[in-house]
């Protein structure tokens, strides 16, 4: 136990003395063979060349330390002699030095370090392949788990009393009310930032007034529907995605099955309806804020008062443009409850995949969230909204 | 070396008055535990009394809130960053699932320490891993694969093959064969008394298994009312009155756990004589 490294202890310089003058040749390793000193371990053993002997001896005897390090490039010495038909021979001074060389010894086999490397061609061509099979069966997964959801929303229907009221009423409450705070606080900055850049552009042409159209078309129309939805996307969609397959994970989900209790009832259903009933309340609060950080920046900036700001708004018949916001964010809220619950029920029992499916549901709902809305501009512009 | 003899060693580890708490509750009040070279010392306890608390407070994850902990006669509380770094060498730790890092190859989970501690040559190094894990008694082609591709048993394989990819003196294993099949986890207790007889380890070994105990132990540690309530050899320790001591030794697992140790050395002694 004595010849074990301890703390802190700095090692001997190792050396190896060779003696080639007899007829068998001899090596005297002496110092600290440990890894602190590994290059210079390197460098001596390297330096052992093969004379004109048929033995060798390799003598522990003067050594002090010895560590599975320095054991393997002793070992590397042996095998370098051994393949010039050199037998060697140790000459040990303790019993530990014999079991760790020996058990170095028994240890040498060759391994690779990293997996093959294959052509970077062929794994191109791999990767398109197996991506195109992902999203065929994603799609079809998808497809499969709406028409699922939609089965259970009309047995809902028909059999109202089903109907889970105490996840429903959570679900309202963490993802629409705890939410408030921060969709009130994001679209005021936003109101006022619009009018604010808004009022330095319609300047040159000497229509400051004209900053009201810009945030009330703004924000009933787009921006405050938008924010609301990329706000909950973000904050929800990622913690439906991470509840339910955190859920999945631990097996509760499958547990919930062999009790005879549909999943979808009770984990995406109230999270889906919860959603579609509290987006469209935080599209219009988040107009509401909005416009009033519109106001505030308007009369900051440019002077106008309230009562002025709100004669405004009254004059345009701003109704419609309220609609269609309010219209857009069902199929926002739709879209953000789907892909986060999808994304949820298809983690597959690793961490990994529970972190790379919440990332995923966040990613798809705000895509999907701007090529819906991106859609109904088009759609409205055309009806002639 | 017989098990009777490594008693006599110095100790590595020397815990005194350890106190841990996690706002009112206590978890260890005036701890004291010795753990001499050259030994396997078996921690146990219920869970939830602390064996790994304690684990951590040693290995300097968690600060104490009072106590003295020493490793080779050194105070980890009074080293500085750079001493404590160092001193970290004289280890390693086998985390409960091997605690792999997923992102690299087990040869590459091997070299970390040896990277972040010497700068060796290439060559050097996959030598050093390849023999590491031949040693730990993984087949070659397990090197070049990710943790995520390997069992339970195998990756408690590689996470020992990189603690001890320093040469330590001294090991800590987190309850190493939990979860593990029988006969891996048999073939792991072997493997830790191999290694310990040939590097002369030292052996810091929180677990569970009572067939562990009763196969590598050469002395147990009983964590249980914020303290080591005893420690011992099996033997000591089955004629021990503390009233959880006496249910866990005396208990019907650890009956069938003792007569197969005995019925085991029953066959060896046939065997030999």
């Amino acid at each position: 136990m004595a010849t074990r490294a301890m703390t802190g202890e700095r090692p001997e310089e190792p050396r190896l003395e060779i003696d080639a003058a007899g007829a068998r040749l001899r090596l005297l390793a002496r110092g600290d063979w440990v890894i602190d000193s590994a290059d210079r371990l390197e460098r001596l053993a390297g330096a052992v060349r093969p004379l004109t002997q048929t033995r060798a001896e390799i003598d522990l005897a003067g050594l002090r330390r010895l560590d599975t390090v320095g054991a393997w490039l002793l070992y590397r010495i042996e095998r370098a002699l051994a393949a010039a038909d050199i037998a060697v021979d140790y000459h040990y001074r303790t019993d530990t030095q014999r079991r760790i060389v020996e058990q170095v010894r028994a240890s040498d086999s060759a391994c690779a370090i990293e997996p093959p490397e294959e052509h970077i061609l062929l794994t191109l061509i791999e990767d398109i392949g197996v991506a195109t099979v992902r999203i065929v069966t994603d799609f079809g997964a998808l497809l499969a788990f709406l028409g699922n959801v939609f089965l259970r929303i009309g047995r809902s229907i028909l059999h109202p009393s089903r109907i889970r009221l105490t996840p429903l009423v959570h679900q309202i409450e963490v993802v629409g009310f705890r939410a408030i705070p921060i969709v009130g606080l994001l679209s005021f900055l936003i109101g006022a930032v619009v009018v604010n850049q808004g009022a330095v552009q319609l300047r040159k042409f000497g229509a400051e007034i004209l900053v009201t159209d810009l945030v009330s078309f703004g924000f009933l129309r787009e921006l405050g529907g938008f924010l609301a939805a990329i706000i909950l996307a973000g904050r929800s969609g990622s913690a439906f995605a991470a509840e339910i397959g955190s859920m999945v994970m631990r097996e509760e989900v499958d547990a919930l099955k062999t009790l005879g209790i549909n999943p979808i009832d009770v984990l995406v259903l109230p999270r889906l309806v919860a959603m579609v009933l509290v987006l469209p309340l935080l599209t219009f609060f988040s107009d509401i804020m909005g416009l009033l950080g519109g106001a505030i920046m308007a009369w900051l900036q440019l002077g106008l008062t309230v009562d002025q700001f709100i004669n405004r708004l009254a004059e345009m018949s701003l109704l419609r443009e309220l609609y269609i916001g309010l219209i857009k964010s069902l199929f926002f809220a739709g879209v953000i409850a789907i892909s986060g619950c999808f994304q949820g029920m298809t983690v597959e029992g690793t961490a990994e995949s529970l972190g790379r499916n919440t990332t995923a549901a966040v990613v798809e709902s705000i895509f999907l969230v701007i090529v819906l809305d991106a859609f109904f501009a088009v759609f409205f512009t055309t009806i002639g909204w | 070396m017989g098990k009777g003899d490594r008693q006599s060693g110095e100790a590595v580890i020397r815990v005194r008055g350890l106190v841990n708490r996690f706002g009112a509750q206590t978890v260890h009040d005036g701890l004291d535990l010795d753990l001499h070279a050259g030994e396997i010392l078996g921690v146990v306890g219920g869970s939830g009394s602390g064996k790994s608390v304690l684990l951590k407070s040693i290995i300097g994850l968690n600060r104490p809130a009072a106590g003295r902990i020493e490793i080779f006669g050194r105070d980890q509380a009074q080293l500085s960053d750079a001493e404590a770094k160092a001193a970290r060498r004289s280890w390693g730790v086998l985390f409960q699932e091997g605690a792999l890092f997923s992102s690299l190859t087990v040869a590459q989970n091997v070299q970390v320490p040896l990277r972040e501690y010497f700068s060796l040559s290439q060559e050097l190094m996959d030598e050093i891993a390849a023999y590491k894990i031949a040693m730990v008694g993984l087949d070659a082609d397990a090197a070049p694969k990710y943790p995520a591709a390997l069992s339970g048993g195998m990756k408690r394989r590689a996470g020992l093959a990189r603690a001890l990819a320093l040469d330590p003196p001294l090991v800590f294993l987190d309850e190493p064969t939990a979860g593990l099949d029988p006969i891996s986890a048999a073939a792991f207790d072997q493997l830790i008394m191999g290694l310990r007889d040939t590097l002369g380890l030292t052996v810091f070994l929180v677990t569970h298994d009572l067939d562990s105990l009763f196969t590598v132990c050469d002395r147990i540690a009983v964590l249980a009312d914020r303290k080591i309530v005893t420690t011992g050899t099996i033997d000591e320790l089955l004629h021990c009155d503390h009233p959880w001591v006496k249910e866990y030794f005396r208990g019907p697992r650890s009956r069938a756990a003792l007569a197969a140790r005995t019925a085991q050395a029953g066959q060896n002694g046939r065997r030999e004589g």
